[in-house]
């Protein structure tokens, strides 16, 4: 496989993209624009501004400058050698999104989208948010350039995710709550569209993943792919060769789409899409639009999504709130078409059993997010057995998360579980951990045990 | 002849301008929802807008969303959809079914054409599908003899205003405001200037305006510029406030006789 590619990474061209989409914005029959006639107007506008920006040299020098001052790119690539143990004994290599600034992969997209929010003279940035990560995003870059910032975030999920709520207010957001619908991701898209068409000439809609109308599918993956163009210069660095296969979590999809697009043209890299499977895809409750759905029209463009037989949306279920979508962007639906890439579904408990065993294995708490395409790695490591090279998009950390892991497995004051989480509590409170919790406790050597150790308020008068 | 040019030309006929009334099928139910429809054209609507429930309504405002969310929960489909096309006919109006568009192709877009002309349907108004993506619903609408109404807007640039009404039969809708459904205190110059760009390229297809009339006075406002006056959650507003079929009749009066008004002081 080696001698397949050129180890430069700077061997090939970084702006060059897949020959999808087409002009109109199409991947085969997927994508499209099917929205309000209202909205062409500035979905033209912004195509043409983007398709100028991208290869404007002021553009790139300034959004790589971004990158590296404020994100803290490149991030690592990091070998968790005890929880690849749990894959089989397949190596496994962590690319590190979690380790941005504000946590996860969506400031990549963020940063590009307000510069071009800027470039066309708009004041002002709407964003739907499911998990908060990409309000969380879109905030910290509306406050960094000074745009006014507006969030849509479903009822449901403002509960989910107080944390985010509150990092975004205090970034200057205005987090409005949706009360529509099943109140979450998908019902949050909806309003920011009403406010779109009704705002246009002032406002710009930071989209946060790759669904919706062109130009957002193809535009996001533009600003994603350095996730999958760092990492895979960086494992061709370190190993000399490409992984055999690149996992990613897929809500909407744009972490994977980042992290696959540098490996598309490698046929020989298997690429798997790990969706939020819920309480599983026989149950009918669960997020996993394309192997548990049909192609449809949904957020302005046609691909997979979870619809019944008269056409609506069906609610999605995900203990994630950040994969808790109905659709999926259209690029996924074409590559799963043309046999490019694979999507596997993983259940919520299989998802936290994951998530556990990262956290205690290698000291990295993921975002639950994230710990589908963990679990993803277990599964598929276990397959392809020891000699099976494994690359994982850890897109997000799970700092956010704590609270729902915390009702899930019981972790807080005893008998006192909080209602904060009424999925995790409903699903899984006190649920087995799994291999990740280590229920003897075993102190790491040579560490001080608890009953030695110094409180921290007495600790200078021992020193 | 397109059966909803030809209502319209007869209202103009008359020297004013239609009433078009939305009202979604299911809401509170199906058959009270067809009642309200044969009120709205009792009292003076001469086409109905028979509204397809959808779980994303992203154009509507919040009073569509509140009854359309009634019928979506109560499993509304297209055989509904059918029934009160059926009914609006034979109450004596021309009914146009108005549905995003993930419930056609979800129906099948060639079986929904074959359905609706069959109910007595005069064709469709798709908010969300552009003439770009239509390719299907050209050429399934072609062969029944469909009317297909797309909609243009303030922000539509000439080359697509000209481009979209091409594509149109039956009428032109003019979104007349940046927005979404709703009631508004004012309708605005945007819908004169929009409908005036309009019949530039429109030729004899008449250009109905929608998007914030709700009281007769506005109708009459209206009804100075555009060949139609399209009024939808004004209608739903009287459901919603529990004046069932009576109510949608007594507003259709205000309405009609607001179409029937000359413009004062304009």
């Amino acid at each position: 496989m080696t001698a397949l590619h050129p180890a430069a990474p700077d061997a090939r061209d970084l702006t060059a993209r897949p020959e999808w989409p087409d002009a109109t914005g199409h991947f085969g029959p997927y994508g499209g624009r099917f929205v309000p006639e209202a909205l062409i107007a500035a979905l033209d506008e912004l195509s043409a501004a983007y398709e100028a920006m991208r290869v404007d040299p002021e553009f790139i020098t300034e959004f790589a400058r971004l990158q590296r001052d404020y994100t803290g790119r490149p991030n690592p690539v990091t070998e968790v050698p005890k929880f690849a143990e749990h894959c089989g004994g397949a190596r496994v290599l962590l690319k590190r999104e979690d380790l941005n600034h504000t946590g996860s992969h969506k400031i990549n997209n963020v940063l590009g989208q307000a510069l071009l929010t800027k470039r066309i003279g708009k004041t002002r940035v709407i964003a739907e948010t499911g998990a908060g990560q990409h309000g969380v995003a879109t905030a910290t870059a509306a406050a960094l350039m000074g745009l006014s910032c507006t969030v849509y975030m479903g009822e449901e999920d403002t509960r989910r995710q107080a944390l985010n709520v509150a990092r975004m207010r205090l970034l200057g957001a205005e987090v409005i709550p949706v009360t529509t619908g099943s109140r979450t991701l998908k019902d949050a898209i909806n309003e920011a569209f009403r406010d779109w068409v009704t705002n246009v000439e002032t406002t710009n809609y930071v989209f946060g993943t790759v669904a919706g109308p062109h130009p957002f599918p193809a535009m996001v993956r533009d600003f994603q792919r350095v996730i999958g163009d760092e990492a895979r210069a960086q494992v061709l660095e370190r190993e000399g060769r490409l992984p055999d296969v690149v996992l990613a979590c897929v809500g909407g999809g744009s972490n994977a789409i980042g992290i696959f697009t540098a490996f598309v043209p490698d046929a020989d890299v298997r690429l798997i899409g790990l969706e939020a499977g819920g309480d599983g895809v026989e149950t009918g409750r669960h997020a996993s639009s394309i192997t548990g759905g049909d192609p449809g029209v949904l957020h302005g463009a046609r691909s997979y999504l979870l619809q019944d037989a008269n056409g609506q949306t069906i609610e999605s279920h995900s203990i994630s709130a950040g994969l808790d979508y109905p659709g999926v962007g259209p690029e996924h639906a074409y590559l799963h078409d043309m046999g490019r890439a694979e999507y596997r579904p993983i259940t919520d408990s299989e998802a936290m059993e994951a998530f556990a065993l990262l956290c205690r294995t290698e000291g990295i708490i993921p975002a639950i997010e994230s710990a589908h395409a963990l679990a993803g790695a277990m599964k598929v490591g276990q397959e392809l057995g020891p000699d099976a090279l494994l690359l994982v998009n850890l897109s997000g950390r799970g700092d956010k998360d704590v609270e729902t892991a915390s009702a899930w497995f019981a972790l807080g004051e005893q008998g006192a579980p909080t209602d904060s989480d009424a999925r995790a509590v409903e699903a899984g409170r006190g649920a087995d951990p799994g291999p990740g919790l280590d229920e003897d406790q075993h102190a790491t050597d040579g560490a001080v045990a608890n009953h030695e150790a110094v409180a921290g308020q007495d600790a200078g008068e021992q020193a | 002849m397109s059966a909803l040019q030809t209502v319209i030309d007869g209202a103009k006929a008359e020297g004013r301008a239609a009433l078009i009334a939305y009202l979604p099928v299911g809401y509170p139910d199906v058959d009270s929802s067809i009642a309200a429809m044969v009120a709205a054209v009792e009292g003076g609507a001469d086409v109905v807008e028979v509204g397809v429930p959808y779980s994303d309504p992203g154009m509507d405002g919040p009073v569509i969303q509140e009854a359309v969310e009634v019928a979506v929960s109560a499993g509304v489909g297209m055989p509904d959809v059918l029934r009160a096309v059926a009914a609006v006919s034979a109450a004596g109006a021309v009914p146009v079914v108005m549905s995003y568009w993930n419930p056609i192709e979800r129906y099948g877009v060639d079986r929904f054409a074959d359905d609706l002309a069959a109910a007595g349907g005069a064709g469709a108004i798709t908010p969300d599908l552009i003439p770009d993506e239509a390719a299907a619903w050209l050429s399934a609408s072609e062969r029944t003899g469909l009317d297909r109404v797309f909609l243009v807007a303030p922000s539509s640039t000439d080359t697509r205003l000209a481009a979209t009404i091409a594509s149109c039969r039956g009428f032109v809708y003019a979104a007349s405001t940046m927005g979404v459904t709703g009631s508004r205190a004012t309708v605005g110059d945007a819908a004169e200037r929009l409908v005036d760009r309009s019949r530039e390229v429109s030729g004899d297809l008449p250009v109905c305006v929608g998007l914030g009339v709700s009281t007769g006075d506005q109708a009459a406002e209206v009804a100075g510029f555009a060949d139609g006056v399209i009024v939808g959650s004004a209608y739903v507003r009287q459901l919603l406030d529990g004046h069932g079929a009576e109510g949608v009749r007594v507003l259709s009066e205000e309405l009609a006789a607001g179409v029937r008004r000359a413009r004062v002081g304009a």
